[in-house]
């Protein structure tokens, strides 16, 4: 992952709200806090955040709400200018592109999803779908086949000539994403895109998300404020509160070792074996004498409990995708992480 | 108390309290009154001497002869009258009378056009609209009023689509440019209590008397509430479909194209609406600058006591004004539907091949039957005689003839009249401090100040007589409406069916012409100041009503409940519960009740009243253009200091009370 270079990189990016945010950012002395920011009439948006999303990488942006997870993703996408700090997308400073780069920017390499769809009211769902390309003056015949082939693939066939009042919430987030691949983009943003859905909706739409991120492998930010999603979805999760990342890494990370108080009330919850997967807590092999069939590092603890509680090895080998052994599972530490006894 | 007191900031110390202030403003006017009465008060102090009243009629004369004759102005809007206007206007009078212009294919025979009005009709609101369409125009034309009905549509279909493309652009730019939108606003707030006669004599004198100056004072008229619907529908979009424009690539103009007109679509629309309405109120009022069509006629039958026919006109005007509300209402919400797919394209456009062909056919049919072209002289429906007779031997019943007799020397005598003097006898400075004392008291700091610099020109535009009389009729016709409009809205507001009834009652009236108000107050007591008082009474009652209605049904059903579980009784429950939180609404509609008075106490000059009205009207017949914007302003002036102070008392209500 780490050899090609990162599709965004943020560095030590800010963003104020109130009067003057850049002269104010300019004096303002290190270390103060958001209380403090408050205070002094601002309100920090993003503090001093850095992060970078690799390619085909799905990172989590989780937070509650006013942690200023959807502001950190506007700023990707230069819908907010930020106040300090740098962006680069494709290693390019959007910060420093004229109105006609920006638009040519989002019109060729970034999608957006909206949590409550975005939609335009007096558009059917075909000319909704195909108004991105419209907007970049592709012919009539193009953009109605390019539109009808997502519209295709998100599963509305045959709902082309319907207005979007005329769908149900779910079906117009369909309709929300299918305009976002209309262009295919190569940054996928999701703002809390099934927020606004039914429970049993919603979790039939990250099954149709997940199938759809398989099948197109895009470099996506994902926002949403809730944590078992994020456990479902995501490559790495950033938490963010107040403006700023608590803390950034992959689910297994999170949920074994909370690098703050405040993650740990989310962590608290979970059941880990069902997150937790063999490789994430699998130890290096370091000469250990292994013997018996390895398990499989990319299950979770829980897929694995049979095997846990029937094998009586005191160190399992746990071997990667192609059944190459990578790493030792102690069998004592899984079985206490699946009854719950860390 | 005490402990209270201490910790609350005391400010009386410093700056004087409310109390204080209202306590000076009031003392110092009734010492004033007192002098007046005892006979020790010098006579600059009750009213400012002639010598001291600036000559600013002569002034904006001289002013606008300037930029008229010596800028030049008085060409280009020659040019405009007499080019691009003048050809429009004359266009739609060929097309619909049949005035011998360009194209010279006028009239369209009456029974193409009602067809295309239910079709119209029916494309927008089902089979009932379309009734209503073709019913009204068939109406028109079996009573004999086709032509004149003709000549107000063909102002209307030229100043009513005109008007819209102004206030879009207008209200584009406003969204666009805060510093536009600042200076557009308070020119907006007295354009919109300017008397319509002031709209009048500009436009006969820029624009000569004729079609072209009734349609530019009638645009005029319609552009304000369209600037206004613009930019709230254009603030209104949802931010996440602006950004998905956004992420979508547009353009600046795609942006403003694709995305925000259309999502503005409701508010733009109901501003068209808005503008149609106005349209056909401003153009059935330029019959006091001659413009023949359905107000004139009505004006000079009224002026003869013709009962009968001016009834009849009354029933076109107002079918008129209920068919063009009520279509382009059902615009509004009328939602785009999808086709099925592979629908073929005869099918999809079926309504309007429906109407094309109904149009050509009735066009071809009236060339054999003429009457469906045109009814004639002898032909026509109308019972104006009949009515007439009715009407007056219904009025002469000697229950009715008593009632209303009674009540109008009741009115006169014990309550108008000595009201009137009253106002009129007391000082000017007493007078003012009295006003400003009010605005203080409902408004706060602001409307207060207001109150002063308003009135105080008013003192000093030389006209102050007249002005106490125009808010004397304002005042007391308010008051009435208010005793009678509240107690009524409280009833119908119990049941939700007749609320719902007396509402859609309340809608319709209100989109009638302000003229129309004119007939019943005529037909019970004659020409006099109880008719005014009446006409002003009706007119106003409308707006109390409604806004009474929406008020007390709007408070949230829980806190009723939450009323009805104390055990409030209903009048514990009204006073207490529902009152005060209806309130801020009720005081909306209080104000609207004081603006539609200051339009029709205007109005009813015609009536023959001895107040600003009537002299305004005076000036339409000549060219002194000072005079008519010093009387216009005045009453903008008295109305504007009403509508500040009301509306910054509901507004500071309304966060109080943390609704909305």
């Amino acid at each position: 992952m780490s050899a090609t270079p990162p599709v965004i990189s943020a560095q030590n990016v800010w963003k104020l709200f109130g009067a003057s945010p850049e002269s104010y950012l300019k004096s303002m002395p290190a270390g103060r806090s958001f209380d403090d920011i408050r205070a002094d009439g601002y309100i920090a948006g993003v503090a001093d955040v850095s992060i970078e999303v690799a390619r085909g990488e799905m990172l989590v942006i989780m937070g509650l709400s006013g942690s200023g997870k959807s502001t950190l993703v506007r700023c990707f996408s230069r819908l907010h200018d930020i106040t300090g700090g740098t962006i680069k997308v494709d290693g390019q400073d959007i910060m420093g592109l004229n109105e006609r780069e920006l638009i040519e920017l989002r019109r060729n390499k970034m999608g957006m999803v909206f949590q409550s769809f975005g939609l335009l009211p007096h558009r059917t769902v075909l000319d909704n779908v195909a108004f991105p390309l419209e907007m970049r003056g592709q012919d009539r015949h193009d953009r109605r086949e390019r539109a009808l082939e997502v519209i295709k693939l998100v599963g509305l066939e045959g709902r082309e000539e319907y207005f979007p009042r005329e769908l149900s919430g779910g079906q117009q987030q369909r309709v929300g994403i299918a305009r976002s691949l209309a262009i295919e983009p190569d940054i996928w943003f999701l703002d809390e895109p099934f927020s606004a859905l039914d429970p049993l909706i919603r979790r039939e739409m990250q099954d149709e998300f997940l199938r759809l991120q398989e099948m197109l492998g895009k470099t996506i930010v994902f926002i949403t404020h809730d944590f078992d999603e994020a456990l479902r979805l995501a490559d790495r999760i950033a938490i963010m509160r107040n403006g700023a990342v608590e803390q950034c890494d992959t689910p297994d990370k999170i949920v074994m070792n909370p690098a703050t108080e405040y993650v740990a009330k989310f962590t608290e919850e979970v059941d880990k074996a069902r997150v937790v997967h063999a490789k994430g807590l699998a130890k290096p092999v370091n000469g250990h004498a292994l013997e018996g069939a390895p398990i499989d590092g990319g299950a979770t603890i829980h897929e694995l409990a049979r095997v846990l509680v029937n094998d009586n090895r005191i160190l399992l080998p746990v071997a990667n995708d192609q059944g190459v052994v990578t790493g030792v599972l102690e069998r004592e530490a899984a079985l206490n992480i699946l009854l719950g006894a860390d | 108390m005490a402990t209270l007191s201490t910790d609350i900031p005391d400010t009386s110390s410093k700056t004087w309290s409310r109390g204080r202030i209202l306590t000076v403003l009031l003392v110092t006017a009734f010492a004033l009154i007192l002098a007046k009465a005892v006979g020790i008060l010098p006579d600059w102090l009750n009213r400012i001497p002639e010598t001291m009243i600036p000559p600013t009629a002569q002034v904006l004369d001289a002013v606008f002869s300037f930029i008229q004759n010596d800028l030049g102005l008085i060409h280009v809007t020659r040019f405009i009258a007499e080019g691009p206007l003048e050809f429009l206007l004359d266009t739609s009078a060929n097309l619909l009378e049949g005035k011998r212009r360009w194209p010279h294919l006028g009239p369209i025979p009456w029974s193409a056009i009602a067809a295309v009005a239910g079709v119209v009709g029916y494309a927008v609101g089902g089979w009932r609209l379309a009734a209503l369409g073709a019913g009204t125009f068939i109406w028109t034309a079996a009573i004999g009023q086709w032509k004149i009905a003709m000549q107000t549509m063909s102002v209307i279909v030229v100043a009513a689509p005109l008007a819209f493309l102004l206030g879009l652009v207008l209200g584009i730019a406003a969204w666009k440019h805060r510093g536009f939108e600042r200076m557009l606003k308070p020119i907006l707030s007295v354009l919109q209590t300017l008397p319509f006669f002031t709209y009048l004599l500009p436009a006969v004198i820029f624009f000569k008397v004729g079609p072209t100056a009734g349609a530019v004072a009638t645009i005029t008229f319609a552009i304000p509430p369209m600037i206004l619907m613009t930019t709230l529908g254009l603030k209104k979009v949802s931010p996440e479909v602006v950004e998905a424009g956004q992420m979508s690539g547009c353009t600046r103009w795609q942006m403003l194209r694709h995305v925000y007109v259309p999502a503005a679509r409701t508010e733009i629309l109901v501003g068209v609406n808005q503008v149609i309405m106005l349209c056909l109120a401003m153009v059935v009022l330029t019959a006091f600058i001659g413009m023949p069509g359905l107000g004139a006629k009505l004006l000079a039958m009224m002026g003869s006591f013709k009962l009968g026919r001016s009834f009849e006109i009354g029933v076109t005007i107002v079918l008129l004004a209920v068919t063009l509300d009520r279509m382009s209402k059902a615009w509004v919400v009328k939602q785009p539907v999808h086709f099925e797919r592979g629908t073929p394209w005869w099918k999809r456009h079926q309504i309007s091949l429906i109407g094309l062909g109904l149009f050509v056919g009735f066009i071809l049919i009236a060339q054999i039957f003429p009457i469906l072209a045109e009814v004639g002289r002898k032909q026509h429906l109308s019972q104006g005689k009949e009515i007439d007779v009715a009407i007056k031997s219904v009025l002469a019943i000697d229950a009715i003839k008593g009632t209303t007799e009674w009540l109008r020397w009741f009115l006169n005598v014990k309550v108008l009249i000595p009201f009137r003097n009253t106002l009129l006898a007391i000082p000017t400075p007493a007078f003012i401090l009295m006003v400003v004392a009010f605005a203080y008291w409902v408004g706060g700091r602001k409307p207060g100040i207001y109150a002063a610099i308003f009135f105080t020109i008013v003192a000093f535009s030389g006209w102050w007589d007249r002005s106490v009389i125009t808010l004397y009729t304002v005042i007391s016709a308010v008051a009435l409406a208010t005793m009678i409009g509240i107690p009524l809205g409280v009833v119908a507001a119990r049941s939700s069916r007749w609320s719902k009834n007396i509402l859609l009652a309340c809608d319709t009236a209100q989109t009638f012409p302000s003229f129309i108000y004119l007939i019943p107050a005529i037909m019970l007591f004659g020409v006099n100041d109880v008719a005014v008082v009446f006409s002003i009474l009706i007119f106003a009652a409308v707006p109390l009503i409604r806004y009474t209605i929406i008020g007390l049904s709007s408070v949230p059903p829980e806190m009723t409940e939450a009323a009805d579980m104390s055990g409030s009784t209903r009048r514990q429950k009204l006073f207490s519960v529902q009152f005060p939180l209806a309130l801020p609404t009720m005081a909306v509609g209080f104000n609207q009740a004081i603006m539609f008075a200051f339009f029709m106490v205007i109005i009813a000059a015609f009536i023959g009243t001895q107040d600003l009205g009537q002299e305004l009207q005076r000036t339409l017949a000549g060219t002194e253009l000072g005079k008519n914007f010093v009387l216009g302003l005045n009453v903008s002036l008295m109305a504007l200091t009403f509508d500040m102070a009301i509306s910054s008392w509901a507004e500071q209500r309304k966060k109080r009370l943390g609704l909305d």
